[in-house]
């Protein structure tokens, strides 16, 4: 047995890959590490978004637990535990007790894939910064993140309860709407790499330049269906206390209704993540490229690490600051702005990007610094005829938009005359 | 049968989502960093009351402790919610004195014409408001709890200034 061991950590080239013992060694540790991480960012996120939230509306928020507060988020996870479990009688149990684990792991899985910094070397070879480093990293992504929409609408379904049935079908609608815009606008980030392969990705922006800045429609329009598919302000009509209670978690209690802001907040943390990865050069330091080049040092990849958890960090304030400013959509206009404008410019500025890499691949020009400014060039001219656009027209469909001035006289015209109408208001 | 809306007719500028966005964003911006706070941090800080405020009731004492209430009557009959038990009582040299004060707080529409009508200025609003208990029958207040609160006084008005200008 100790031999065995020994053999596992056998001191090797800190710069090549490890052996499979300490590969696995290695993995079990970063998943620790990780998920260790993801909860306690979890936990101050939603103190922040409390906090943040008492900011802008010019309160204090909680600041009673600790200094500045920072203990509130144990006094919560104790409540959640303490408090007592109810089940409605007529829900369905299994999948009642299964619906916040089901809504809670692929929150966390989609973290296995994603790099977090540049590798790190260590006397037994050199440990990539990635939990597993999948070569369909982002195809991984995908699938699981829309995974998470199970836990809500089973949620909502085994409650036997009307609304958190609503908000269980409400969460299933928009995940399907906005995974379609949300896998469009990512295919130009693939077509640039070349590759699913989220190192590769980040590898494809240190040299051409970040993609914020060369597909910056898709980065809006992936931002956009970020919101959506983690269910915060302006798309969290599945939740919709105002209509719908609570929506799909109405009927929960105790640590089975936290596991579904756990999952919340674990999704935006991912989305954050993946926003960063697709669009922001993940772990990358930019102006440099110092620390993407070998050898690498320990140095480097706790400054990558930095960067990184910078970047996740700026995206969950983000994320907490639109849910602050911008009011809830309506129903009919959620869905209006998926199919009917998001999708279109997804669809459209994929073949834009497809012919520019074509053209661009053909004329000879190296996927480089050029490559990238040329596309920066056509990303400016996109970007502001696309908000020019958005700005005369009227992007989400209020009631009256999609009537021409004709239309609205001819509405007025049969609408029933004032004297006619019966009641207190005539 | 097609469902009729209200249809109203607004210009571009103000039915632009991008704009409005952005103006909201940096609303709260705004207020983010640079925060207008009202909120008083209860029980650390307080708000200064009015020197008018009407709180539950103290009875002033004279140097040698008892109350200054000469039982005369006059607070139980103005008293227009009738929450204050007056029983007289007098000594071998003829001085009245309360056998019995209560003032009942729950009953009590804190008026302030108990102040104002008492002649020995005895019976005194009190500039407070923490008056939470654990049961009912602590709201009736009797002459020693009445005579042993410290808070400050109401003043109903200024002497100097009896028109408050």
């Amino acid at each position: 047995m100790v031999h065995t061991f020994s053999l596992l950590l056998q001191v090797a080239d800190s710069q090549l890959p490890p052996t499979t013992g300490v590969f696995v060694i290695a993995s079990i540790i970063k998943m620790l590490v990780m998920f260790t991480l993801v909860m306690v960012t979890v936990a101050y996120t939603t103190f922040a978004e409390r906090r943040i939230s008492a900011w802008i509306q010019d309160r204090h928020g909680p600041n009673r637990v600790g200094p500045w507060g920072l203990f509130q988020v144990l006094a919560d996870g104790v409540k959640n535990f303490m408090k007592e479990e109810t089940y409605p009688a007529d829900a369905h149990k299994v999948l009642f007790m299964l619906a916040p684990a089901l809504a809670f792991v692929p929150a966390m899985l989609t973290w296995a894939v994603i790099p977090f910094a540049s590798p790190l070397p260590t006397p037994w070879g050199r440990i990539d910064m990635v939990v597993a480093d999948l070569p369909v990293g982002f195809l991984f992504t995908l699938a699981i993140s829309s995974l998470g929409v199970y836990g809500l609408t089973l949620a909502g379904w085994s409650s036997n309860n009307k609304y958190a049935l609503l908000g269980g079908l409400r969460a299933s609608a928009q995940m399907v709407s906005y995974e379609i815009a949300m896998g469009m606008s990512t295919v130009c980030v693939l077509l640039l790499a070349g590759n699913v392969h989220l190192s590769e990705i980040i590898t494809q922006q240190v040299t051409m330049g970040w993609n914020v800045l060369l597909l910056s429609v898709a980065f809006f329009l992936f931002i956009i269906a970020a919101f959506a598919e983690t269910n915060r302000v302006p798309f969290d009509l599945p939740e919709s206390e105002s209509e719908l209670v609570a929506g799909y978690h109405t009927e929960y209690s105790a640590m089975k209704f936290s596991m579904f802001p756990i999952s919340e907040y674990a999704n935006m943390i991912t989305a954050g993540a993946m926003l960063s990865t697709l669009f922001l050069g993940g772990w990358d330091i930019p102006f440099t490229t110092w620390d993407n080049l070998p050898p690498f040092t320990v140095l480097k990849t706790l400054l990558t690490f930095g960067f990184f958890a910078a970047k996740v960090v700026f995206w969950l304030f983000f994320f907490i600051w639109i849910r602050w400013t911008l009011p809830r959509f309506r129903y009919d206009q959620l869905m209006s702005l998926g199919w009917k404008l998001m999708l279109p410019i997804a669809l459209a500025y994929v073949a834009l990007i497809a012919t520019v890499v074509v053209v661009l691949d053909k004329a000879g020009i190296v996927r480089g610094h050029m490559f990238g400014l040329i596309l920066f060039g056509i990303n400016i001219v996109s970007v502001a005829a696309l908000f020019f656009w958005l700005d005369r027209g009227r992007m989400v469909s209020p009631a009256y938009s999609r009537l021409n001035r004709a239309g609205v006289d001819q509405l007025r015209a049969v609408a029933p005359r004032r004297s006619t109408l019966k009641g207190p208001g005539a | 049968m097609t469902i009729r809306v209200k249809v109203v007719d607004r210009p571009v500028g103000e039915v632009s989502y991008v704009r409005a966005t952005v103006k909201g964003l940096a609303l709260t911006l705004k207020h983010l960093i640079d925060p207008h706070k009202v909120t008083v941090q209860y029980p650390d800080e307080k708000w200064d009351i009015s020197p008018r405020w009407r709180g539950t009731h103290r009875m002033l004492t004279t140097e040698d402790g008892t109350a200054k209430c000469v039982a005369c009557g006059l607070c139980p009959t103005v008293c227009p919610a009738n929450c204050i038990k007056l029983v007289p009582g007098e000594d071998e040299e003829g001085n009245r004195y309360p056998l019995v004060f209560e003032i009942d707080e729950f009953r009590c529409i804190f008026c302030g014409y108990c102040q104002e009508v008492c002649p020995e200025e005895a019976i005194h609003m009190g500039r407070h408001y923490e008056n939470a208990e654990y049961s009912r029958d602590r709201f009736v207040y009797d002459l020693a709890r009445l005579t042993s609160q410290t808070h400050p006084v109401s003043e109903l008005w200024d002497p100097a200034d009896r028109k408050g200008e």
